[in-house]
């Protein structure tokens, strides 16, 4: 993701680079062919880790489509010596009311507490790569360490802020997030604890662009503004878009943060899946079902932000 | 110059980190603090609103919510009841930075005191104080009390130390109930000389690993040693080294720890540990391969499950750990107790109620559980061993403790008493485990 | 005011409040990129502007933060005082206040969130659980303990464990499949662990791991297999120290998805030419490898290094739910979440020190890392 701006990234208007890639995709497209060829052991190789890292998962499905008593009574290979599948728990999961609502609330969580990080920490992570003040080093390896604070830690104190607000002798500073909305301290929490790392990975990423592009921008009279929206966004839409997934995930499965700051009526997905086992584990037959259900929306925003992963790239090189 | 403009810059990086600072002032001067037992003062407002944070959840939920929706409606308040399986994860969180709920339906009369020591609890309201004394009995009133000062009342109960087996195969088999521990012990070794493993034991809860262990613990130290011991044991009079409690281990030692008893249909003595106490358990009950197990009521519902019916003359029923001595009834269950967070008219309101023989009337009718409350009607009970518990507890020749890992600190009834339990299991000299366990006692 | 938002977006309906408050941040964002774009610019309408931006802002967003009148003065003042110093700067009119708006959003958040209750969790270290001050008890509480001494050693093999084979087979499978036809789809094979909640992930580790006898019919994969070439069934997770691995291939097999991902893209991002450069020189692909790609995804292989070491630093929930049961599988995140919760706040506070220690060494290695990048520069 980072570090893949090569050296010698054509300045703007340069026309010679679009002929470049032009070459460089009919060369993909023959080595291509010779490569399936001789790399039959990248091949095997390849397809040995896809299916060690897919049967578990597999287990998983196979699992989801079996009946309650046979669970817990056989291995889940067993269902191809005898064919026995249902789809009982897939409706048993989906009558449950509190699941399309908590789906919901996943989405209204979820959306917010990607974007907003990925602004704030890309503005920041500009600073940190492109604006010189002393400290800075200082401040980024700062920055940068606090990924390691456990969040568990910061519950208390960023819970009491929310709740109470902050008031002093003199009278209120801040007046909390009571009544606020349902959503806005969970948002607000997303937000926060994903900065450090989003503020690592973008800094490298946008560092790497090469200084004369920005020197460029500056003699055109461009200032910092224009700079970083019409220049270091664009040319950072594949670090942006892989931490925008990762983000999305990380949010959508988060516990942890959901049952401190997104009770009751703002509940998302997690919530009611750990729920779904039921007294003293009753139904948890159910979880396996209720997994899949949940992972749908992950796989689709995958699918979906993929492709920028190599289209944002070459769309920077050629159009600067 | 360029220096003094680096450093002015970091003024609003101070202000905040200031800002900061007084938080932290602000956070310790909040609520209750590091005292004690001075609650939390008036918290809440009537605003016909109360809201209960408890562990039920699911359809027992549902059930919840049933029990008390008719009062709630003509009482005109609505209660928004929340229930998850991480309460205790987060009450302490909540507790401590304001955001509570205004009830509170703990299962853990531990927490209940860690809590109230730490200045977040309301006192019992009158009315609560006054159905407690009523409709409760001493034992359980103990429970909900912390400091001489009543906390709240218990909602819900269940009765401990049942052994579940098959009646059809112990009658082919022509094996009587025992009603000794001695001859628990000889039907033990009855059964494992017919080739079978008598018993099946399941202790694997996810994070809560090694509960299920520490009921045979209590069931044990309270038959063997009676109540005044266990009483010590519980507030740490005497410690877990006592010879009290390591005579408990070794007498369960010698059912749990010998490769020839356990683990019926499953595997070796370790594989306790590993096997998740419920479904795994009642699927080898259900099927035979497990002539009998050790579990709290609510087992019959996992029973039920896994396709066995449950009655005297049925697939399934249960016998109590029987003491030394034939004859005496005496009992370890568990229940939840309500407490307040706030203080305002509408949830002293409701937490009466709760406190009523009306509602657990309600609820019991509505199956699935019941109550210690003296003015419950056993007729109520939804099922054969329901009724037989409720009779166990109504009657008052019953000598009743509530689950000790339940009622001491966190930091070992949650904590080294279940890791202890899964240690000896490992294998894990008896000594050494009660050693650790009772290391894990609070400093403070 | 801000609550006053934040309550009327709270009434409308869910869905909508998405784009409401992502269009809000958004134009918050985009006025505040507009100001540091003129900030610099000389002549009397924009000092006015510097001015008016500087004074007003701090006092506004304290105004809606809901503060008392004497504070939002002092936040207008503390504003127009930067104003000075900047209209006074070395570095020119609009520095300060340009290097103000891009970081101080985040150095706020980061300061209420992360900082402050860093610094706190540190005076509690050396606090007992109601708050008297123990010097060094807690520490010395920690290393009393031979299990504690297992939890140290266990997280040390998995930070040293997961972030290595995570990556390896990240790269190997990103580089096995650039190009090939159906690339997508294979990702999404590897990435898919990453896509699953932890709840079902601790399910699907049980039909790998799980144990029954001899005789009976197993759940767990692993044993079937050595049923079927004739062997006797292991409870795996018995087993220590090979327990700790077991678990640490849960982690693995989610965190190699990560590592794919980032390293994909940086591989895509080697010039072709220099690729093809190499090929000319008649180099094996072994060696194309080792000398072209590697060196150009450096960078990228730092950051996922790193990312992942943390990461394995914080785990605490597949020991949780999956390790409890069994002999020596703790790690300091998990004592330390479980001594929380038992309201032994110093003990756990502790271990949180120790984790800060513990990543250390990562920090110093990044730290000397960006400090060549700019000498390079």
């Amino acid at each position: 993701m980072t570090s893949t701006i090569p050296a010698d990234l054509p300045l703007p208007g340069a026309k010679t680079t679009q002929g470049a890639v032009e070459r460089a995709d009919e060369g993909n497209i023959t080595r291509r062919s010779k490569r399936r060829l001789t790399s039959r052991g990248a091949t095997i190789a390849s397809l040995v880790i896809a299916i060690l890292w897919t049967i578990p998962t597999f287990g998983l499905f196979v699992t989801s489509l079996r009946p309650q008593e046979e669970i817990t009574r056989s291995g889940w290979w067993e269902v191809f010596l005898r064919w026995d599948l249902t789809l009982e728990n897939y409706q048993t999961v989906l009558a449950n009311e509190d699941l399309s609502r908590s789906f919901i609330n996943s989405i209204v969580i979820t959306l917010p507490a990607t974007v907003a990080p990925l602004v704030v920490a890309a503005l920041a992570a500009y600073a940190f790569a492109w604006i010189d003040f002393k400290g800075k080093n200082t401040l980024f390896i700062l920055v940068f360490a606090l990924q390691i604070v456990p969040i568990q830690m910061t519950l208390v104190p960023l819970l009491t802020l929310f709740f109470r607000g902050l008031h002093t002798a003199g009278g209120t500073l801040f007046e909390g997030f009571q009544g606020a909305g349902i959503y806005t301290q969970v948002w607000i929490a997303h937000t926060i604890f994903a900065l450090p790392l989003a503020i690592f990975l973008l800094h490298n990423f946008i560092s790497e662009i090469p200084g004369e592009v920005i020197e460029a921008a500056r003699v055109d009279g461009a200032g910092h503004g224009q700079i970083f929206l019409r220049i270091v966004l664009p040319l950072t839409v594949p670090a942006i878009a892989s931490f925008a997934i990762f983000q999305f995930l990380w949010v959508w499965n988060d516990l942890l943060v959901a049952l401190i700051f997104a009770s009751g009526e703002a509940s998302p997905i997690t919530r009611t899946l750990a729920e779904l086992t039921g007294q003293f584990g009753r139904t948890a037959y159910l979880l396996p079902a209720g997994a899949f259900i949940a992972m749908i929306v992950p796989l689709i925003v995958f699918f979906a932000l993929q492709r920028y992963f190599v289209r944002g790239l070459l769309a920077g090189s050629t159009k600067g | 110059m360029r220096s003094t403009i680096t450093r002015r810059l970091m003024l609003p990086i101070a202000l905040a980190g200031a800002a900061g600072l007084v938080l932290a002032g602000c956070a310790d001067g909040g609520g209750g603090g590091g005292g004690g037992g001075t609650g939390p003062g008036d918290v809440g407002e009537a605003d016909g609103v109360v809201t209960i944070l408890g562990t039920i959840v699911d359809t027992e939920a549902e059930l919840l919510e049933e029990s008390w929706a008719e009062w709630a409606e003509e009482n005109d308040i609505e209660i928004q009841y929340e229930g998850t399986q991480e309460f205790e994860d987060i009450i302490g969180t909540r507790a401590q930075s304001g955001d509570t709920p205004d009830l509170a339906i703990t299962p853990q009369p531990g927490l209940v005191a860690d809590l109230a020591s730490r200045g977040y609890l309301q006192e019992a309201p009158e009315g609560v104080a006054a159905n407690v004394a009523e409709y409760w009995t001493e034992d359980w009133a103990q429970y909900a009390t912390t400091d001489g000062v009543l906390y709240g009342a218990p909602l819900m109960a269940s009765v401990k130390g049942f052994i579940w087996y098959s009646p059809q195969t112990f009658a082919q088999n022509g094996w009587q109930v025992p009603t000794t521990w001695d001859e628990l012990l000889t039907l033990s070794e009855t059964i494992a000389a017919s080739g079978t493993k008598p018993w099946c034991a399941g202790f694997a809860s996810d994070a809560a690993t090694g509960w299920p262990g520490t009921d045979w613990i209590e069931d044990l130290v309270l038959r063997q040693s009676g109540p005044e011991v266990y009483d010590q044991w519980v507030s740490h009079e005497i410690p877990f080294t006592d010879d009290a409690i390591a005579s408990a281990f070794d007498s369960l030692g010698e059912i749990l720890l010998n490769p020839d008893y356990v683990n019926a249909g499953i595997g070796d003595v370790v594989s306790i540990n590993s096997t998740p106490f419920g479904a795994d358990i009642a699927t080898a009950v259900v099927d035979g391969r497990c002539p009998m197990t050790h579990q709290a009521s609510f087992f019959e519902g996992f029973l039920t499950d896994a396709g066995g019916t449950v009655a005297e003359d049925g697939d399934v029923w249960a016998f109590l750990t029987p003491g030394p001595e034939a004859g005496e009834t005496a009992v370890t269950g568990g229940g939840e107790i309500v407490a307040a967070f706030s203080n305002d008219e509408d949830t002293i309101k409701v937490q009466e109620y709760l406190s009523s023989p009306e509602w657990a009337n309600s609820r019991v009718a509505l199956g699935g559980v019941i109550s210690a409350n003296k003015g419950l009607d056993p007729s109520n009970a939804s099922s054969a061993v329901l009724e037989q518990a409720i009779g166990i507890l109504q009657d008052p020749e019953t000598t009743f403790r509530f689950d000790a890992s339940d009622v001491m600190p966190a930091a070992v009834g949650s904590g080294t008493f279940w890791s202890g339990m899964v240690d000896w299991i490992n294998g894990t000299p008896t000594e050494e485990v009660l050693e650790s366990i009772d290391a894990g006692w609070p400093s403070e | 005011m801000l609550k006053d938002f934040f309550n009327w977006l709270g009434d409308l309906p869910p869905l909508l409040q998405v784009p409401v408050v992502i269009l809000a941040f958004l134009a918050a964002v985009g006025l505040l990129l507009f100001f540091l774009e003129v900030a610099p610019r000389r002549g009397r309408g924009y000092t006015i502007m510097r001015v008016a931006v500087a004074v007003l802002v701090p006092a506004f967003v304290l105004f809606a933060f809901g503060s008392v009148w004497w504070a939002i003065a002092i936040g207008a003042l503390a504003g127009g005082a930067m104003f000075l110093l900047d209209y006074r700067s070395r570095a020119g009119t609009g520095y300060v206040l340009q290097l103000v708006g891009f970081l101080a959003p985040a150095l706020f958040l980061l300061v209420i969130g992360l900082i402050y209750p860093s610094i706190a969790t540190i005076f509690q270290a050396f606090q007992s659980s109601r708050g008297r001050w123990v010097g060094l008890e807690n520490f010395a509480w920690i290393f009393s303990q031979p299990d504690n001494l297992v939890t140290i050693r266990n997280t040390i093999i998995w930070v040293l464990v997961v972030p290595i084979i995570s990556t390896i087979a990240g790269l190997a499978y990103a580089v096995f499949i650039d190009k090939s036809r159906g690339e997508k789809y294979f990702k999404i094979l590897v990435f898919m662990p990453m896509a699953i909640s932890f709840v079902g992930a601790s399910i699907i580790w049980r039909f790998i791991y799980g144990y029954r006898e001899a005789g009976q019919s197993q759940y767990g994969l692993l044993n079937q297999i050595v049923v079927w070439f004739g062997g006797t069934p292991v409870n795996w997770l018995q087993q220590a120290p090979l327990n700790t691995f077991l678990l640490i291939v849960v982690l693995i097999w989610v965190q190699t998805g990560f590592a794919m991902v980032v390293l994909s893209a940086a591989i895509k991002g080697v010039p072709t030419e220099q690729i093809e450069a190499a090929q000319l020189d008649g180099t094996n692909a072994w060696q194309r490898f080792l000398n072209v790609t590697v060196p150009g995804i450096r960078s990228s292989l730092v950051v996922v290094l790193t990312t992942i070491s943390i990461a394995s630093l914080k785990v605490f929930d597949i020991v949780r739910t999956m390790g409890t049961a069994y002999p020596d599988t703790d790690v300091i995140a998990n004592e330390m979440v479980t001594l929380a919760q038992n309201f032994e706040t110093g003990r756990s506070a502790a271990f949180a020190v120790l984790l800060f220690i513990l990543v250390l060494p990562i920090v110093i290695y990044n730290a000397r890392v960006i400090k060549k990048q700019r000498e390079i520069r």
